[in-house]
């Protein structure tokens, strides 16, 4: 009787035990386990690479970084996990991670239908065209019968065939996984033209041995705002990380650096600083952490503009412009909503 | 109960609960509920627990996605198919790309393997070696890495289109695939089409004739020949009558690649070489298995009877080795087809990555696309063993 026993009781346990994993406090979730585990890109220059110590930096991991400084008070507590441009949103939804800070585009089906929470915009992107200068292309409207390379499951591969359907010229896809996978395929000539995301174009064009032989064609035929993400239905962890992002943005337009923040700490004449900082008001306690959730983000990985200039600026071997994402003030588009 | 259905004893006096435990069968029927009941649980949980996510993702599940335009496009379609079609013609697209390389793959496996097979077995020293050292070189590196080498191999060895490598400037390899000329077929060609089909009928009606004759008369009738005529020669005869009813359209350059012909992707040429040389390892070492299975008493009697060598191998060896050859073989087909799905490391459109992968990634009905893809190769492998057991029974010993 005691094997019955036995079956009986697993059997209802299994059929009891009906618990679907809670996503509803990610914030707790993350503060008992004391890891933040970030969804990022399989490599891209400058946006997300691995340093020599095998550490992830870049312009995308800085959001997390800046996350588990606010969240966990340490930028090192960030468990990474790479997506390709198909695995992501299943790992987002699963709850594999809890947050998505890679090159990924808000728009209003993933949005909405894929039931994801854009938090922000952390690059204001556009889909351009990469070609080899001996080629002789000077724009986009010329590539009628061209082999292009492009990253499967990507809203560049939806532009790319709206473009050429719309201008009636003909191409060849040729469908690749990864950026890597791409430049490979790009450099041996399996296609004339790479398409994907202009600043990724500069990345991809920075790492090659000779960038001056390719050229970027002047069309910019998408939109493509990127930022980071959260899944839909938990708007608590929604708000820490779009607070995050924009601390990191405010904190350039009101001057607060890596280096001065400590001293700002302790207080100034300009009272949204001192909401920010903590030292005026409890703004922490409204997203459940504690008053000095921003200061801690900002001093870990420094402002937008730090971040910017530090892995993909014009002195980085990137070379991006700041262009439109400069801030408000500078005719950018960067505005972050006011901290009160 | 338990008295019921234990006849292994006496009458038992009578009926107690620890009974229905210590008498056999009683007992292996409680384990069998036991465990229909926990399988039960187990998918039951599993369902609900799909259920629960989906409801609190707040996601719909439905399968109306495949209506609506995919927005994509596909590089290779044996259908006409673009970025306006819907999700569910992708879908079809990729099914038709998974099936054509597992019927190619399976075509050139076999006659492969079947070669290497009897190299294996060959007296000569060193072409037994050599087929011995491909076939442990080729089974012992997983297929993810031929698919990857032979790839990497075309798309960098092979030259730009504009200096593809011809043949009499028709035929172009290049590292963009292999482009031929692609017949345009006039209105003419259906009379060499039905002049085809007709001679495919002539030919079975006069071999059984022929076999009848020779059944009642011993007298033989040239088959082979009058069989090749009419189902080579006819056609073209009706081809020339008709005055040529094709016309080839030939590659030409363009400005980045060939333009016009057919072209065969070197996605596609890498796939199916790599399924292909991967599992020809596999076949051959069945047959060889197959062959040497047949006792050699065998075919020294078929020689001592006097039967030349051709036909001892015919109609002695070859199908007593079919019978052990066919069961391991099915399964090689059935590897060859899954293994397919590898595709997408290459960027092959096969169903993974049509509707298992772009479709999936655009919609985010990642429950209803795996759905998908998981019945059809449950059907393709299905369909396979089917046929392969309809096979293996034809073969099988017949017993009288």
């Amino acid at each position: 009787m005691n094997l019955f026993k036995y079956a009986a009781t697993a059997a209802t346990t299994l059929a009891l035990g009906i618990s679907v994993q809670a996503n509803a406090a990610t914030l707790d979730d993350i503060k008992s386990a004391g890891e933040l585990k970030c969804g990022i890109s399989t490599g891209v220059p400058g946006f997300a690479f691995t340093n020599d110590a095998g550490d992830w930096q870049g312009f995308d991991p800085a959001v997390c970084q800046a996350v588990a400084a606010a969240v966990l008070g340490d930028t090192s507590k960030v468990k990474y996990t790479t997506t390709t441009g198909k695995t992501r949103f299943t790992a987002l939804s699963s709850g594999e991670v809890d947050m998505l800070a890679r090159n990924t585009t808000w728009t209003f089906s993933r949005d909405t239908d894929l039931k994801l929470d854009f938090v922000g915009v952390n690059y204001y992107d556009g889909q351009g065209f990469m070609a080899p200068v001996d080629l002789g292309v000077s724009s986009a409207k010329e590539l009628d019968g061209a082999s292009v390379c492009i990253q499967t499951g990507t809203t560049t591969e939806l532009n790319l065939a709206d473009f050429f359907r719309v201008n009636g010229i003909s191409y060849e896809a040729v469908p690749i996984e990864t950026n890597d996978e791409a430049r490979t395929n790009y450099e041996a000539g399996r296609c004339d033209v790479y398409t994907t995301d202009a600043s990724g174009l500069a990345a991809t064009r920075s790492s090659f041995d000779d960038p001056s032989a390719h050229v970027l064609m002047p069309e910019i035929i998408s939109k493509e705002p990127l930022g980071p993400l959260v899944r839909h239905g938990d708007s608590e962890w929604a708000d820490v990380v779009r607070w995050t992002l924009n601390a990191l943005i405010a904190a350039e337009e009101l001057g607060l650096t890596s280096d001065n923040v400590d001293q700002m700490a302790t207080g100034t004449d300009n009272p949204e600083i001192n909401r920010l900082l903590g030292s005026e008001g409890d703004l922490g306690a409204m997203i459940g952490l504690d008053k000095a959730w921003a200061w801690r983000a900002i001093k870990a990985v420094g402002n937008y503009g730090e971040i910017f200039d530090r892995y993909i600026g014009a002195d980085t071997p990137i070379g991006l412009e700041r262009g439109i994402n400069a801030q408000w003030t500078d005719g950018g588009l960067l505005y972050s909503p006011p901290f009160r | 109960m338990a008295t019921t259905l234990d006849h292994s004893g006496p009458p038992k006096s009578g009926f107690s609960i620890g009974k229905i435990w210590t008498d056999k069968k009683s007992r292996g029927v409680i384990i069998q509920v036991i465990a229909m009941a926990i399988f039960c649980a187990i998918l039951f949980y599993l369902a609900s627990n799909v259920v629960g996510n989906f409801q609190k993702l707040g996601k719909p599940f439905g399968f109306d996605f495949l209506n609506q335009p995919s927005n994509y496009d596909i590089n290779q379609t044996l259908i006409d198919y673009n970025s306006q079609s819907s999700h569910g013609r992708a879908a079809v697209v990729g099914i038709l790309n998974t099936l054509l390389i597992a019927f190619c793959g399976i075509i050139l496996a076999t006659i492969l393997g079947f070669i290497l097979g009897v190299l294996r077995l060959s007296p000569n020293w060193l072409v037994n070696k050599l087929a011995y050292c491909y076939i442990e070189f080729v089974r012992n590196v997983p297929v993810l890495v031929h698919i990857l080498l032979v790839h990497g191999i075309l798309v960098h060895s092979l030259p730009h289109p504009k200096q593809a490598i011809s043949v009499a400037d028709k035929f172009f390899l290049s590292n963009r695939g292999f482009t031929m000329p692609q017949p345009l077929f006039q209105p003419l060609f259906w009379l060499v089409v039905a002049a085809f089909v007709f001679g495919i009928v002539f030919a079975f009606w006069y071999r059984r004739t022929a076999r009848i004759k020779q059944a009642a008369t011993g007298e033989q009738s040239p088959v082979f020949w009058v069989m090749l005529a009419s189902i080579v020669g006819l056609p073209i005869l009706a081809y020339l009558l008709t005055g040529l009813p094709i016309e080839w359209q030939v590659p030409q350059q363009g400005k980045f690649n060939l333009k016009g012909g057919m072209a065969i992707k070197p996605e596609f040429i890498a796939l199916w070489l790599a399924l292909s040389l991967y599992t020809a390892a596999f076949i051959a070492e069945i047959v060889r298995a197959g062959i040497m299975a047949v006792n050699k008493g065998q075919s020294e009697a078929a020689l001592a009877l006097g039967l030349p060598r051709e036909k001892t191998m015919n109609l002695v060896v070859i199908p007593q080795a079919l019978r052990v050859i066919i069961p391991p073989l099915t399964s090689q087909y059935l590897n060859i087809t899954k293994n397919s799905s590898l595709a997408i490391a290459i960027g092959y459109m096969d169903i993974v990555a049509t509707i298992g992968g772009i479709s999936l990634n655009q919609t985010g009905r990642e429950m209803e696309c795996m759905i998908i893809v998981l019945s059809l190769y449950l059907l393709f492998s299905l369909t396979i063993s089917m046929i392969m057991n309809w096979y293996n029974k034809r073969i099988a010993l017949v017993e009288r």
